[in-house]
């Protein structure tokens, strides 16, 4: 009898009594110290240890006395955030960047995806492919250098229009340049996951519905749309989830003085009001504030999900 | 030639109306491909231009106004050779690490008899959700002494719980035979692991080192907080001053006369730099593109 059926029968005969317990760890030491051992440890040291230095966020931190010794200052240092006027602006920035960000990018891989299903050549579809995917493959860095050499107010779109505008400095500017620059970037890579949904669509439905007469338009609503809509709410489920995480490096690449109007989000706010003017316990309030929210946001739309699967199950 | 005409015939047979969208279809996807490459090939040749004219009158075709200053100053500038030099060993070392961390922890969470599964499961899942954030992280790397050391951006990051769902995932798709024919023939859990296990696994494995190589070269922010010494610094950092901030390595410009040629020279080597330090990862883009499938099959784990 092999060793994992033995195992498994040894769980369901012993329960959890500890004595089977310890004869399987002695019998498969090499799991847990030669396996899983690394990674453990990596996740407690840096993980656990920073969760807990969270408390660091209620109090007046200071360097010389370590966690434990600084002053406790309980929840002032969230009440100054929430009631500065600074506060609602963070906020919103942080929002508007990423609930438009969902708007326009969200539909866009699926609809890349419609499209190069449509491609009726293999071989061009995979030329197309190949150029869909290689902005993903640029770093933040030189796609916000390209952005501000295009935008500059000698730069090609300038000239283009006849203009001297200096875009890079338009709080108005900001979130299109960051919005759009990401499409760029991120739509063709994003349509992967779609692309693999519709080839499992299939191929008899579709060939009746052809045979029915149907047009294009007719076989994606009844044939191709059904064998990607799990995919498609999966995937805006987890983006609406993770709207509060919005990435530090590209707004931070893309602020300039005269933008941060718009561009200020939270992740640099954190950076700059902690390790660039040293307000330890504030910067780690004003992070945990967000951490908090996207964990409420997370939890909820987990919710949801076990909602509609239930419903999936009615049917 | 085959290849146009079968596509030709296809397309004739479909109805008029179906003709109509799928070629809108295809103009769709030819302007988006377009808004890709033109601003890179307009990057490329504007890279070869003279900086005043470039500024004057845009692009020219006048191969006369043509020079490869930039590409001199950029190629013989010591900083941007340190960048190429950082980031090859931390994006190499930080790859072997968390491919082997993580197809290590992956393995005994991929097996259904594992006892303490759904403890390690909780432990790792909770760190996906919830962190300590930005300044107790920091506080950490300072205690551990490891400010201004490599290990400040590769330990951290190294065990990603994604990569470990994959890897798990893959594991388990591999059929059960292998490891019942394996115990009967005297292996051992690492004999099963290193000789049967892991040659059948190379495609995932392949792309969670892709991914960990191109994340890590890519990236700039931990390099930003935790490095500070300019022998240290990764490409990303490197480009970040030439890029962002304008700021070009003195010895790059240093012999110009006037601040307004200063400037203008710093255009330009912006865009020798862009081409010069996108050179590597293009030329490894059609190797990684034969794992494209594969990363298909990792975005299908994350739908």
């Amino acid at each position: 009898m092999s060793d994992a059926t033995s195992g498994g029968a040894a769980v369901k005969r012993g329960g959890g009594t500890l004595q089977s317990t310890l004869l399987y760890v002695r019998q498969h030491w090499q799991l847990y110290v030669l396996f899983m051992m690394p990674a453990f440890v990596l996740t407690i040291i840096f993980r656990y240890i920073p969760m807990g230095g969270v408390l660091i966020a209620f109090e007046e931190y200071n360097p010389f006395r370590g966690v434990f010794g600084s002053e406790w200052v309980g929840f002032a240092h969230f009440q100054r955030f929430l009631s500065s006027p600074d506060f609602m602006r963070y906020l919103t920035n942080t929002l508007k960047l990423s609930v438009y960000g969902l708007l326009w990018g969200f539909p866009a891989p699926i609809i890349l995806a419609f499209l190069l299903n449509r491609v009726l050549s293999t071989s061009l579809k995979q030329k197309i492919q190949l150029v869909l995917y290689l902005p993903n493959f640029i770093s933040v860095i030189v796609l916000c250098g390209i952005v501000r050499i295009l935008l500059s107010p000698t730069g090609l779109i300038n000239m283009l229009l006849g203009t001297s505008w200096n875009f890079m400095t338009m709080p108005a500017a900001f979130r299109t340049i960051y919005i759009a620059s990401g499409i760029w970037q991120g739509a063709g890579w994003g349509s992967i996951i779609y692309t693999a949904a519709l080839s499992n669509a299939s191929q008899d439905l579709k060939e009746a519905a052809v045979i029915d007469g149907a047009n294009i338009l007719q076989q994606i609503k009844a044939v191709e749309w059904p064998a990607i809509r799990d995919t498609v709410l999966i995937q805006f489920i987890m983006s609406v989830g993770n709207i509060m995480s919005v990435g530090f490096e590209k707004a931070y690449a893309l602020q300039t003085d005269l933008n941060l109007a718009s561009s200020e989000i939270i992740a640099t706010y954190v950076y700059k009001v902690g390790l660039l003017d040293g307000n330890y316990g504030f910067s780690t309030a004003v992070g945990l504030f967000n951490t908090v929210i996207n964990v409420i946001l997370l939890i909820a739309m987990n919710e949801v999900v076990k909602k509609m699967n239930d419903g999936k199950g009615m049917y | 030639m085959a290849e146009t005409k079968k596509k030709k015939s296809d397309f004739q047979r479909l109805p008029v109306e179906d003709k109509v969208m799928t070629s809108i279809g295809y103009i769709i996807l030819g302007v988006f491909c377009l808004a890709i490459i033109l601003p890179m090939i307009y990057i490329v040749l504007a890279s070869f231009v003279d900086p005043v004219t470039l500024q004057n009158q845009g692009l020219t075709f006048d191969f006369s106004k043509w020079t490869l200053t930039a590409y001199k100053r950029v190629l013989s500038n010591g900083q941007i050779w340190v960048g190429f030099r950082n980031a090859l060993i931390y994006s190499v070392l930080f790859t072997i690490l968390s491919v082997v961390v993580t197809l290590l922890a992956a393995y005994p969470m991929s097996r259904d008899d594992f006892k303490g599964k759904g403890f390690f499961n909780l432990i790792f899942m909770i760190t996906m959700f919830f962190g300590g954030g930005l300044i107790p992280t920091y506080l950490l790397i300072s205690r551990l002494h490891m400010l201004d050391t490599m290990w400040a951006i590769l330990l951290p990051g190294c065990f990603g719980v994604y990569n470990m769902i994959i890897a798990r995932t893959y594991y388990q798709g591999i059929p059960k035979d292998l490891q019942e024919a394996a115990e009967i023939d005297g292996a051992n859990e690492m004999v099963y692991f290193f000789r049967v296990l892991l040659p059948v696994c190379t495609p995932i494995i392949a792309t969670i080192a892709m991914w960990n190589f191109v994340g890590m070269w890519n990236s700039y922010f931990d390099a930003m907080i935790y490095l500070n010494s300019a022998s240290k610094q990764p490409l990303q950092l490197v480009l970040r001053s030439i890029l962002i901030q304008s700021q070009p390595e003195p010895g790059m410009v240093a012999d110009t006369q006037s601040t307004a040629q200063r400037a203008q020279l710093a255009e330009l080597l912006k865009y020798a730099t862009i081409i010069i330090s996108s050179l590597p990862l293009l030329a490894m883009y059609p190797f990684f593109q034969r794992y494209f499938d594969s990363g298909i099959m990792a975005g299908a784990v994350k739908g």
